[in-house]
């Protein structure tokens, strides 16, 4: 498949931010594990890997807005509300089990990885609905 | 929506990559047009009809019309 120019561009950035996001966590990881972080700037490092992964939410709403072919704007848009059905749904379901002390902690960020992996449920659902060349 | 881009595009002798070029979209929109599984937009199928110098209901047919056997 062809990429279009913003998908293009819309690769590009999150090779960036993904660059990013592994630099500040090695760096905030290594910051924390030899002290070398406090007051303000502790906080900064802290959110610095979770910028990252906000910047690729944006990409990807900006990858929409630039994004001229309606329908792959159509398919990029069933894949986000299947990640995003996906990823709460599980939160959901997740904090009631914890909350009735049926299941352990797991750290609030790791939904976000549930998120991506949603946008692969979704792929699968376009491929099945739509034909083939509906995965992204 | 049924339509008659298939045909059309055919007599012109035009892959789905030409037209998708000329549309200015993906080679994917155009196929997923042409089997029925995307309808497009009314910008985009003003655009293939006047690609085709067709009017519109020339290139797609009309549910509401197909079903009530008018057509």
């Amino acid at each position: 498949m062809t990429r279009s120019p913003a998908a293009k561009r819309y690769n590009v950035r999150v090779i960036w931010l993904s660059l990013l996001y592994a630099f500040s966590l090695l760096a905030a990881t290594y910051g924390f594990k030899h002290h070398l972080l406090n007051g303000g700037l502790a906080y900064f490092a802290a959110i610095l890997p979770a910028l990252s992964i906000i910047g690729i939410f944006g990409a990807m709403g900006r990858y929409l807005v630039e994004e001229t072919d309606e329908y792959v704007r159509m398919l990029l848009i069933r894949q986000s509300l299947w990640a995003s059905a996906f990823a709460l749904s599980l939160a959901t379901t997740w904090g009631f089990l914890e909350s009735f002390g049926l299941a352990g902690h797991i750290e609030a960020f790791y939904i976000a990885v549930v998120w991506f992996l949603g946008l692969g449920l979704g792929s699968i659902y376009n491929r099945l609905t739509l034909g083939a060349s509906a995965g992204c | 929506m049924e339509n008659r881009l298939r045909v059309l595009r055919a007599e012109r002798g035009l892959s789905q990559a030409d037209l998708a070029s000329r549309l200015e979209v993906s080679r994917q929109s155009v196929n997923a047009i042409e089997t029925g599984k995307y309808d497009p937009s009314l910008p985009l199928a003003f655009r293939i009809a006047e690609l085709f110098e067709r009017p519109i209901e020339d290139v797609f047919v009309s549910p509401s019309r197909r079903s009530s056997g008018a057509i």
